[in-house]
């Protein structure tokens, strides 16, 4: 564990930036996001980020190659631009563990080596959550903000800032910053560890449970009576899917350039009509059979396939962003049986 | 907070359901917290009882809603009507949207909504929301009781409210108010006093944020097409995300102009944006212009309107005098 006082952390920054590109959430009139760091740019205090972090590994556009027409030829052009190393800072527990997530299904064979190069590249420095909000329940899903994963997590008091090194990505560049870190017993970050372990206690979603979720419900749960309603006044919107930290479904496109061809993929949304529409017609024809498969895979299937992990991680963005105010926690709480009523 | 409470709604509204007047109610469902509100239709007087509500955080304008819910059903619905909903009402009417039988609506006052997001900013972890008055009391987590002052947290729309009166109800609960002079000209005005390149940088800055979610659209009752262009892979325009800056603005743009002459300003598109752009700024211009070109316009007013850019009259403006206005620096 090392530590480095507060009115340091431009010099960390600083020293950080030497050898990467350093992303860290900034303040913005519409709420934090990352950005960046250069000298004058302050870390945020703002609780999380409105765009999630997994920006930096599977963008919302990227392209995936150019074809390149002359004649008869077709020239084929890898266009992957992601080769530097870069560090994110500040990332809280919710979107390290939602990196969990998406490697499971990008790293998963056949791997997806868009998304791999960017893994590969990034170092990831987590920070402990220390005013969680009304609206986060990572306890649900077995996340501990107090401990969160990462390359190095770290922790914030009223003057330093604790980090320790998780990982051998995390370690090496741990001691690359020894001169301007002095060494600290992992005690010292207790008291704050403590402090923000009895908040998570007492949020109001703290009891949010998920029993009734998981491997094997889908036959008890996808004709539940209860999706009519919850569904009624969903606009169809891609808002919830666009700012989950775990959403991860995409289309392929191509754009005509006049002589040839950009392929290029962007995030898509189960929310959507055209949605995964394929030449028999469309297989979900209903909004709410557009709602309910976006809550089915985060609670149902994703565990069934991915050894019971949750497809969620309890940020809460989606409780902020729905424009009509429907979100996960309402679905479960709903269909969640007793416990959760 | 607001004039009348939730409990005159949930009164008139079983009132109207024993009586048989509706079989249902569109209206404001309580969430998990004071403020997270879903629009939700309600169908036994237990329900209302229990969910119904009615508060500073019940922005959402059932109108759109209308088309949908009264394909369900040949029984008549109950909605309540907010001022500046009574405008997207008239003008769905005129676009013959849905069916006006079908529909018991009533007009009920409105103090302005408060503006979540506004509130979040300088204020996150929030236990409870108490409105007493000009006053919200924001109570936290972790950093005691906040007081604000209302005028200052209202949605944009509201601070500038262009209209407390109702156009359209079949009865209405408390006194009818006044169309107002509001400011909400201001911001446009602003923007048309900039150069090109200015205005171009502001509107680059604002659409850039776009993740293409299609809230904006989704929630706007002058959007009511049964498949967007945009949604439509044989368009040709068809773009889930917006791949360059050019795609980003030209969405917004072809939205602006597909709903000009028909946007009430109801504000709602900047409302739900989850990326706090101003999207009302593109309409409102429209509305600035249809006034200047054309005299007075507000859509919604009453039913059957014409809107001065779908009715030639001979005065009409030439194309080319646009020019001359300043609006182009060329």
């Amino acid at each position: 564990m090392r530590k480095i006082s507060l009115d340091k952390l431009d010099l960390l920054f600083s020293e950080i930036a030497k050898s990467a590109k350093l992303y860290l959430p900034v303040d913005t009139d519409n709420g934090a996001k990352y950005d960046v760091w250069e000298d004058g740019k302050k870390l945020s205090d703002a609780l999380n980020t409105v765009r999630s972090a997994k920006d930096f590994f599977f963008p919302q556009t990227e392209n995936l190659m150019d074809f390149k027409m002359s004649g008869k030829n077709i020239e084929i052009i890898d266009t992957r631009s992601e080769c530097e190393d870069f560090v994110v800072f500040g990332v809280r527990a919710c979107d390290v563990k939602s990196f969990e997530i998406l490697d499971r299904v990008f790293l998963a064979d056949p791997v997806d080596t868009f998304y791999k190069n960017r893994r590969e590249h990034g170092v990831i420095i987590s920070m402990a959550c220390n005013k969680p909000a009304e609206t986060c329940f990572c306890k649900t899903f077995g996340i501990d903000a107090s401990e969160p994963c990462g390359d190095i997590a770290t922790w914030k008091t009223d003057d330093a800032l604790f980090l320790d090194a998780k990982t051998e990505k995390g370690e090496k560049l741990l001691s690359a910053l020894e001169k301007i870190t002095e060494a600290a017993k992992d005690a010292d970050a207790e008291p704050q560890k403590a402090l923000i372990k009895e908040r998570l206690a007492r949020l109001p979603l703290a009891e949010l449970e998920t029993s009734a979720f998981g491997n094997g419900k889908t036959n008890e749960l996808f004709n539940a009576p209860e999706w009519k309603d919850l569904s009624e006044s969903c606009l169809g919107c891609g808002t919830c899917t666009f700012v989950c930290p775990t959403c991860q479904c995409y289309d392929i496109k191509d754009f005509n350039t006049g002589n040839g061809v950009k392929r290029f993929r962007c995030w898509d949304s189960c929310m959507y009509s055209e949605f995964t529409r394929m030449a028999h017609g469309n297989n979900r024809l209903s909004q709410l059979e557009r709602f309910r498969q976006r809550f089915m895979h985060k609670l149902v299937y994703y565990p069934t396939n991915n050894d019971g992990l949750f497809s969620c991680v309890g940020c809460g963005r989606c409780i902020n962003k729905c424009p009509i105010n429907m979100n996960i926690v309402k679905v479960m709480k709903k269909l969640g049986g007793k416990k959760n009523g | 907070m607001q004039e009348i409470t939730r409990d005159v709604l949930v009164n008139k509204a079983s009132e109207l359901m024993s009586a048989g007047t509706v079989d249902r109610v569109l209206g404001w469902m309580r969430g998990e917290f004071d403020y997270d509100i879903t629009p939700a239709v309600f169908s036994t007087e237990e329900e209302l009882k229990n969910n119904f509500v009615w508060n500073d955080f019940c922005g959402a304008n059932f109108s759109k809603y209308l088309i949908r819910e009264t394909q369900k059903s040949e029984n008549k619905v109950l909605v309540f009507l907010k001022p500046c909903d009574t405008y997207s009402f008239n003008q769905l009417l005129t676009e013959h949207r849905f069916d006006r039988e079908k529909v018991y609506a009533v007009g009920i006052p409105c103090n302005g909504m408060v503006d979540m997001t506004e509130i979040k900013k300088a204020n996150e972890a929030i236990k409870a929301i108490e409105e007493s008055g000009d006053s919200i009391v924001v109570k936290t987590l972790y950093d005691g009781d906040v007081t604000l002052d209302r005028a200052d947290v209202l949605l944009e729309r509201c601070k500038n409210c262009k209209s407390k009166k109702h156009v359209a109800y079949d009865e209405l609960i408390g006194d009818d108010g006044e169309i107002i002079e509001s400011a909400r000209f201001d911001e446009v005005a602003k923007l048309e006093k900039m150069t090109a390149d200015e205005r171009y940088a502001f509107w680059q800055n604002e659409l850039s944020r776009c993740i293409r979610c299609n809230a904006c659209r989704d929630i706007c009752p002058a959007c009511t097409c049964e498949k967007c262009v945009f949604d439509n892979p044989n368009s040709g325009v068809e773009n889930k995300a917006p791949a360059d800056s050019f795609e980003e603005k030209m969405f917004h743009i072809i939205r602006a102009f597909h709903v000009a002459g028909r946007c009430t300003d109801c504000g709602e598109c900047s409302r739900v944006c989850p990326q706090g752009i101003p999207l009302h700024l593109l309409n409102r211009k429209f509305i600035s212009d249809i006034n200047e070109f054309y005299g007075e316009y507000q859509a919604g007013s009453e039913v059957g309107n014409r809107a001065p850019i779908v009715n030639y009259t001979t005065e009409d403006l030439e194309p080319g005098e646009a020019v001359g206005r300043g609006g182009i620096d060329a």
